[in-house]
């Protein structure tokens, strides 16, 4: 077998040819399991700090980037792969940049997004020392089936872990996790006040089947609860301690939560050595991820990408920005990433839409999308399955309303390539 | 004033994946589109089975929705029983379409008794079949999408409702999808099935019209997103 040195040597020749040929894909880091499948192990062997995975059915991508920034305000050097490469062979591809020549990563720290599925196959190649679960909701159900199956996934997940486990203690698939671990384990929790259950619902309150009154595991100074939130703002509690108030500019409720994810794991991460008044200054700054409600200037009015993948995350996203109204578009592809399956469609609520009806709408599953706000009746001014001409359309239209797309995964990427060529978008990290 | 069609969504909480929600609006749209008024009613595990009903939709769910509605289904089989006898069309898809079978055995080995309106078994198989489906059926091709693990064997005097022509139907073995007993129809196919399969939906809702007591008196609705979805869904990928 090839040495860590050359593995790394020929998959970053590769990574160089795909550039060159305009590609640049998980291609590199298919090539390198291939020839040499210890590859990613042995690169995140021996970090200082460990690997740290990020896992859960919505949420993953804003969390892994508050991650990555707190533990560099910390002081930590940390690797994390780009988001939507949360394959295997896309973090393989990421790191061949990152590996000195021994193929180690040059790193204190890393901080992995996966999904369940990805997380498994992950685990039995690197036990993570911490896991942060955010949490679980119908996702992408033609690939993993059940959601009792992706709790099955996660169950494994947690098994590998070896130092410690930072779970959600308002979701009760995650929190019924703690069962499986053993005492050797440290176990944190993130959550929200009670008085703002109405913000949360579960997914198994979105599909109307919550119904056993369920007892919350006591807090203890580790956890991370958010106590309340205003418009860009919020207070966390450290366990029962009210911390003051923090400025925000991430977008969405569920984000807000999921900085008390992100608080939780790096105050577990950094023990003692953790800075925590600084750290709470360092959340107001993180910007949101992309496509997660970013804004971009067309012609001096803002353009909203967001995405969304599943009905949950729809009829969240829905919900969050109900009380911003703007131009509309959707556009629903159905590729690989996206998930195969149109039911999911069905499973969203867009009555809110009635009254100012949808602009655009586009993808490769348009006519999907159209169908069902007909059978919402709402109504949808411009139906076309090109992205390119879609977004012309939708552009062209000079009210004085902010605009708003909101996209699955392939869809966004080709929004976004679309939108970059004529308008400045921050570069996909 | 027309009567007005009492549609019953069976085990709503519990047995209600993957966009079965679909089935049950493109029923209440389309009725209202034809010109016809609707009562929408649930039936829950342990509730009192509504009377008059023309139609019954049912779903799919996880194993665990399965298992806290079978006692109520064997209780209310009876009453299932004398309603397919009398015409009334029933759409149960996946899991409700098992249990409308004579049992299903998981890959546990525990066997959940069905009511028997089909003369079926369904066996817990080693994978899921999952994917985009085209379905020969008397109501045209349907498009559809399958997602399950069970695998249903129809004797051979029992109908399937269609033969499979993209997919694997009922056991990805003898090409069969679904099942029909009068106007009870049982299948795989998500998708939501109905939306993207309006001229079975109309064959559905012009029984329940008829067992109301009416005459069907179907307007003209206009499905063009239908069949622009249904042309692209079927050159998708399986």
């Amino acid at each position: 077998m090839l040495s860590p040195k050359q593995t790394a040597r020929i998959g970053r020749l590769v990574k160089k040819a795909m550039r060159l040929r305009g590609g640049g894909s998980a291609l590199p880091g298919l090539i390198v399991e291939k020839i040499h499948p210890g590859f990613l192990a042995h690169a995140l062997s021996d970090l200082p700090h460990g690997v740290v995975v990020v896992t859960g059915t919505n949420g993953k991508t804003t969390t892994t980037k508050m991650v990555t920034q707190l533990l560099r305000s910390e002081g930590l050097k940390v690797f994390t792969n780009p988001s939507g490469s949360n394959f295997t062979r896309g973090i393989v591809a990421s790191l061949l940049s990152h590996v000195n020549k021994d193929g180690k990563l040059d790193a204190d720290i890393a901080v992995i997004e996966l999904d369940e599925a990805y997380a498994v196959h992950f685990a039995k190649q690197v036990a993570p020392r911490y896991t942060l679960v955010l949490n679980v909701f119908r996702d992408q159900l033609d690939r993993f089936g059940e959601v009792d199956y992706t709790a099955k996934l996660l169950a494994k997940v947690v098994e590998a872990t070896t130092g410690g486990i930072v779970l959600n203690r308002d979701d009760s698939p995650v929190r019924d996790l703690a069962t499986l671990v053993n005492k050797t384990k440290k176990i944190q929790y993130f959550g929200y006040d009670e008085t703002l259950a109405r913000y949360f619902p579960s997914d198994a309150d979105l599909h109307g089947i919550s119904d056993e009154k369920i007892t919350l595991p006591p807090l203890s100074e580790g956890d991370v609860v958010l106590r309340s939130l205003s418009n860009h703002s919020a207070t966390f509690s450290f366990g029962n301690h009210l911390q003051p108030s923090t400025k925000l500019r991430i977008e969405g409720i569920y984000n807000v939560l999921n900085v008390a994810a992100a608080l939780a794991l790096v105050r577990m991460i950094r023990g003692k050595a953790c800075q925590e008044s600084a750290l709470l200054q360092e959340v107001a700054t993180v910007k949101p991820a992309f496509g997660r409600g970013e804004a971009i200037d067309i012609d001096g009015k803002p353009l909203e990408i967001v995405l969304v993948k599943n009905p949950s995350g729809f009829r969240l996203a829905i919900e969050s920005y109900k009380l911003r109204p703007a131009d509309t578009m959707i556009v629903i592809n159905d590729q690989y990433a996206d998930g195969r399956d149109m039911s999911w469609l069905w499973d969203v609520n867009f009555e809110s839409f009635q009254k100012s009806g949808i602009n655009v709408v586009s993808g490769i599953r348009a006519y999907d999308m159209a169908l069902r706000l007909q059978y919402e009746e709402v109504t949808v001014s411009y139906v076309d399955t090109s992205i390119e001409n879609a977004l012309k359309v939708f552009l062209k239209d000079t009210g004085s309303m902010p605009k708003r797309i909101f996209c699955t995964y392939t869809a966004m990427l080709a929004v976004r390539r679309s939108l970059s060529r004529h308008y400045h978008l921050e570069p996909i990290e | 004033m027309s009567k007005r069609i009492k549609v019953l969504h069976l085990y709503p909480r519990e047995m209600n994946i993957y966009g079965d929600w679909g089935n049950v609006l493109t029923i209440l749209r389309r009725l209202e589109w034809h010109g016809y008024e609707y009562q929408l009613v649930e039936h829950h595990p342990g509730g009192v089975f509504p009377k008059g009903v023309d139609i019954v939709i049912g779903g799919g769910g996880q194993d665990s929705g399965q298992s806290k509605v079978q006692h109520d289904l064997l209780a209310i089989g009876d009453t299932l029983h004398a309603l397919a006898d009398d015409n009334v069309p029933m759409l149960m898809i996946c899991g409700l379409y098992q249990l409308f079978g004579r049992f299903f055995k998981t890959s546990d080995g525990v066997t959940i008794p069905g009511i028997g309106i089909f003369a079926a078994e369904t066996y817990g198989g080693p994978t899921r079949l999952i994917g985009n489906t085209v379905t020969e059926t008397p109501f045209g091709e349907m498009m559809g999408y399958e997602n399950h693990s069970g695998l249903t064997l129809l004797d051979d005097t029992q109908p399937a409702l269609g033969k499979i022509l993209m997919g694997k139907g009922n056991n990805g073995e003898d090409k069969t999808e679904g099942a029909i007993y009068k106007a009870v129809f049982g299948t795989y196919l998500h998708g939501s099935l109905l939306p993207k399969n309006p001229v079975f939906a109309d064959a559905l809702i012009e029984a329940a019209v008829i067992h109301s007591g009416q005459k069907f008196e179907p307007h003209v609705i206009d499905d063009r997103f239908a069949h622009l979805a249904r042309d692209v869904a079927s050159k998708r990928p399986r």
